[in-house]
């Protein structure tokens, strides 16, 4: 970081200008990289001081600290970005008093700094309400990098939690506690959650999934005092009516309040309720001194949200490069994610007119949308699905006429309702950095091809990153309507997508890569290509996957029959068909992975993984596996993983149906499908739905009168649920549909593309996924049905199979030339177990 | 990105045999201690044998043997099976990175044996 000389600024002297930003929180970086954009950086000397000691970081995800994210995850920019544009940084420091007359900021290190122009970016403050007890320990606040780990810091101790404040910034901190385990209560004043953006059906919803988290809520509830023990620690909170509620820590997230003192303090107009007052050009009261962000109060609104600040951060960036730009207030349409769940507002929702609300009380989802009298829409509220949400933003500014509401606010089917490509160019796709969809278009008609060819010339979609799905569909639909073909190729060695490819190889009966790619590509393969043709021959039934040529294709995890992990060793899986083991498996996996000193840890999907072997050790580890009756997981493979169960009918007192039975069964018929990415599979017992089916590509909930089957789920960084695509199955006609939907996945779908995707992308959605499965619309169901009987007789387990041949042990060495073990694994001891040395 | 490869040596006049050329599948590296060092040696088919640094810089482990071979542009390459980082095999540079860098070792099959130079060169 560089230090700024302590002399004072050039102003009269006829050097650089000098541009100060006090603040580096979002919006003073947002400032920097609009100036550093447009040149700034090498015309002014540009300087910035920060009162944290890191550099701006993202605020808006503070609570993924709690989910496995590091400081270093929320920093907002490289670490060099301004080093290497010449910006000082002065970090640890605040701007303690500002000369507006004399141009001259003194900082807390007592500093002097010279400006021509000076940008205000102090953010704002957490409002802590004036009742008693707030200075106990264990009340915090939620702002800072530093307050979430003094939180996480004292928490450890703590069994219960409390959060003052039901808005953005409460149920935030109240994820944060959920995250640190503690039972959590949100504690808001209004009568529902979200109470400035949401009406009270749009709370009801929320509060619907809240709860279901885990969290407890109490609206309509003043805190009175915080309660404290004896020597002084937080014990709960009292209410001004009702019942007391026991807490070891509290946080206070109810409101912001702008840092304005230093405009106060120098003498800068002020707004009634704080914020210092700026116009359009975001210019204050005094010459040269500007200010953005939270702590700026324009036509009367202190905007609490980061959008606007990056708007109001672009103006100053650039007017102080002479050019034009104004900031003309914000109808602020919101999108987020909070616990998981899906929110957004647009406009007034609490506007007065005629209502259009679809609700579903089952799902959790709630839409209203709100037409004033002339028939224009004048606010939307969306919890739970917020497909409608670019429209409607459009809707409300009158850039596109009213659409129709009923079909807009639909529930999110297979079938494409209005798409992206009815969006006018005007429509605002990144918020973040304020790209319209019109400069999306000219980027694609310019030579963008790709998500990440637009990215990297637009910005759209690097702040946030919730608008990347809709950039993809907007780059699809540009390059189709230009009559250009939209980008399916594999990879450089073949024009074909993986779909394709797999038509050719079952058309031709090709078997070798050597052949495909002379025939059908060009040069000689690459990572991608050659494991996506070593996954196409596995599924046409091509015997044992290391022999001859496919050698040379698979994954290292498929060519080791394990995953390779950080330190280049690997785990083993064994298969657990449904979950149900054995004491004496259990036993017999619990003394291998004591003589091999493995890392042992239970899966999500009801096995066991042991870490940390290294390649030459996987042979003897499998072989006593193997022994005890166990066989390969195939947790290395892009195929069939697990079918998760609940205990079912047989020992549930609510189970319908015995799920482990049908759980072991199909995990015993798809073991060892490869696909184009894996498959999870699980079986509930009953409606209660423990086995968490919906969240499965293939989901099976028992009814009293057979199964329903659900389709295309998962969790991961992009959670769908599953959709019901028949009822009341008997086994048999479950297994058969399994059978054809699972098969013309593996056919169809693109190279890393999950059924989610998949089924969502395809003509017509799920509605043509029951046609095709249940009805063989296509008639095709019988060769897909004949397909997967071939996998199933085929099937062997690819470690009894290595391990019968020397020949195929011959790879699994550390060095072929000695039989030294691998020096650069090295481990030490946490919590009683192996773990790699070089943990980051 | 710091280069983890071990310190490098001048490059040695002998040559080490490291095993039999039918011990490399072709189109599939395996790991070799040359002179003490980790080397991925490669057989792309057709007596066509390159040798470069086995342990990847982006991720630090021993691991380069154990990627997928293949051609960018009819660049011979190998992929790190930790982060998917492609690399020259005739010269250790990284293609996504070009200020990384792995060893590049001399090879030769004399009576099918393999045989590496100790002491690599960085490009």
């Amino acid at each position: 970081m560089s230090s700024i000389p302590t002399q004072r600024g050039d102003r009269t002297t006829g050097s650089r200008p000098t541009v100060l930003v006090v603040g580096n929180g979002m919006v003073g970086h947002r400032f920097v990289e609009a100036a550093i954009e447009r040149g700034l950086s090498s015309t002014h000397r540009i300087v910035v001081v920060g009162e944290e000691r890191r550099q701006a970081y993202d605020r808006v995800h503070l609570s993924a600290l709690f989910d496995g994210f590091t400081p270093a995850d929320l920093a907002l920019a490289e670490p060099n970005l301004y080093d290497e544009a010449g910006v000082e940084a002065i970090l640890g420091e605040t701007v303690d008093r500002l000369d507006t007359a004399a141009h001259l900021a003194v900082t807390s290190s007592g500093r002097e700094i010279t400006y021509d122009a000076c940008v205000i970016a102090t953010g704002s403050a957490p409002f802590v309400p004036p009742i008693p007890g707030t200075d106990a320990a264990g009340s915090f606040v939620y702002r800072t990098i530093d307050d979430l780990e003094a939180i996480r810091h004292w928490a450890a101790g703590c069994r219960t939690g409390a959060v003052v404040g039901g808005g953005l910034l409460g149920l935030e901190a109240a994820n944060a506690l959920r995250l640190l385990g503690l039972e959590t209560t949100v504690v808001e004043f209004a009568p529902r959650l979200m109470a400035v953006q949401l009406d009270d059906g749009g709370g009801r919803a929320l509060l619907h999934h809240v709860e279901g988290l885990g969290v407890s809520v109490r609206t309509g509830a003043a805190a009175a005092a915080v309660r404290t023990t004896p020597d002084g620690r937080v014990a709960g909170l009292s209410f001004s009516e009702g019942e007391d509620l026991d807490a070891e820590l509290v946080v206070f997230a109810a409101g912001i309040r702008p840092r304005d003192q230093i405009a106060r303090d120098s003498g800068l107009e002020v707004g009634e309720r704080g914020g210092v007052i700026i116009d359009d050009r975001c210019a204050t009261s005094a010459e040269d001194v500007y200010a953005i962000g939270e702590v700026a109060n324009h036509a009367g609104k202190v905007y609490g949200l980061v959008a606007p600040g990056y708007a109001m951060a672009d103006v100053v960036a650039a007017r102080l490069a002479g050019e034009e730009a104004a900031f003309t207030g914000s109808d602020t349409p919101t999108k987020l994610k909070l616990l998981g769940v899906d929110v957004a507002s647009v406009g007034d929702p609490q506007a007065v007119g005629d209502e259009v609300v679809v609700s579903d009380p089952r799902t959790g989802t709630w839409k209203k949308v709100v037409v004033d009298a002339a028939g224009n829409v004048a606010g939307a509220v969306l919890v739970g699905d917020v497909d409608a949400y670019p429209l409607l933003v459009q809707a409300v500014r009158g850039s596109i006429p009213t659409p129709d509401l009923l079909s807009l606010l639909q529930p999110a089917s297979g079938e494409a309702g209005s798409g992206p490509a009815d969006l006018p160019d005007e429509a605002i796709i990144c918020s973040c950095h304020n790209v319209s969809c019109g400069t999306i278009r000219k980027a694609v008609d310019d030579g963008c091809e790709t998500v990440a060819d637009v990215k990297g010339c637009t910005k759209a979609g690097t702040g946030c990153g919730s608008c990347v799905s809709l950039i993809g569909e907007l780059v699809d639909a540009r390059l189709i309507a230009a009559g250009k073909t939209v980008e399916k190729r594999l990879c450089p060695h073949f024009e074909l997508s993986r779909p394709e490819l797999y038509e050719v190889v079952r058309a031709t009966g090709i078997r070798t890569f050597a052949e495909l790619v002379t025939k059908h590509g060009t040069g000689t393969g690459c990572e991608i290509c050659k494991p996506v043709a070593a996954s196409i021959f596995a599924s046409l039934g091509s015997g044992y996957i290391l022999d001859g040529e496919q050698a040379g294709l698979q994954d290292s995890n498929d060519h080791f029959l394990a995953n390779i992990q950080r330190d280049g060793t690997y785990s083993v899986v064994p298969r657990v068909p449904g979950g149900e083991i054995t004491p004496a498996q259990l036993i017999a996996i619990g003394e291998v992975a004591r003589d091999f000193d493995l890392y042992t840890k239970i899966t999500g999907g009801q096995r066991i993984d042991l870490l940390g072997a290294r390649v030459e050790q996987l042979p003897a580890i499998w072989g006593r596996l193997i022994d005890a009756g166990l066989e390969s997981g195939q947790a290395y493979g892009k195929s069939v993983r697990t079918v998760k169960s609940c205990v079912g009918s047989v020992w549930c007192r609510y189970g319908v149906q015995d799920s482990v039975k049908l759980a072991i069964d199909l995990e015993n018929r798809y073991r060892g499908l490869r696909a184009p990415h894996k498959i999870k599979l699980a079986v509930s017992g009953c409606a209660r739905e423990c086995a968490e089916a919906q969240s499965k590509d293939v989901g099976v909930i028992a009814t009293e009168k057979g199964w329903n089957l659900y389709v295309g789920g998962n969790g991961g960084a992009r959670p769908a649920h599953a959709v019901l695509l028949a009822e009341d199955l008997s086994t048999e006609e479950l297994v058969r549909s399994i059978d054809r939907y699972l098969m013309w996945y593996v056919r169809t779908a693109d190279r890393l593309e999950r059924t989610a995707v998949w089924q969502r992308k395809l003509p017509g959605g799920i509605d043509f996924v029951r046609r095709v499965v249940m009805q063989d619309e296509l008639g095709i169901g019988a060769e897909l049905e004949a397909d997967m009987e071939a996998h199933v007789g085929a099937y062997r387990c690819e470690w009894t199979e290595t391990l019968e041949s020397p020949e195929r042990l011959a790879r699994f060495v550390s060095f072929v030339n000695t039989d030294l073990p691998d020096p650069s694994v090295t481990h030490v001891r946490v919590r009683g177990q192996r773990i790699p040395e070089t943990t980051r | 990105m710091t280069i983890t490869e071990p310190e490098l040596r001048t490059t040695a006049t002998t040559w080490e045999p490291v095993c039999d050329l039918k011990r490399l599948t072709p189109g599939r590296g395996v790991a070799a201690l040359v002179d003490g060092a980790p080397v991925a040696l490669f057989h792309l088919g057709e007596g066509e044998t390159f040798a470069i640094g086995n342990v990847d810089p982006f991720s630090g482990a021993s691991v380069l043997s154990r990627g997928i071979v293949g051609d960018v542009d009819g660049v011979p390459t190998v992929a790190s099976p930790i982060y998917k980082q492609r690399f020259d095999l005739r010269t250790g540079r990284s293609i996504d990175d070009e200020t990384v860098a792995v060893s590049a070792y001399d090879v030769r099959v004399v009576d099918g044996i393999c045989e590496v130079r100790p002491g690599g060169t960085l490009p």
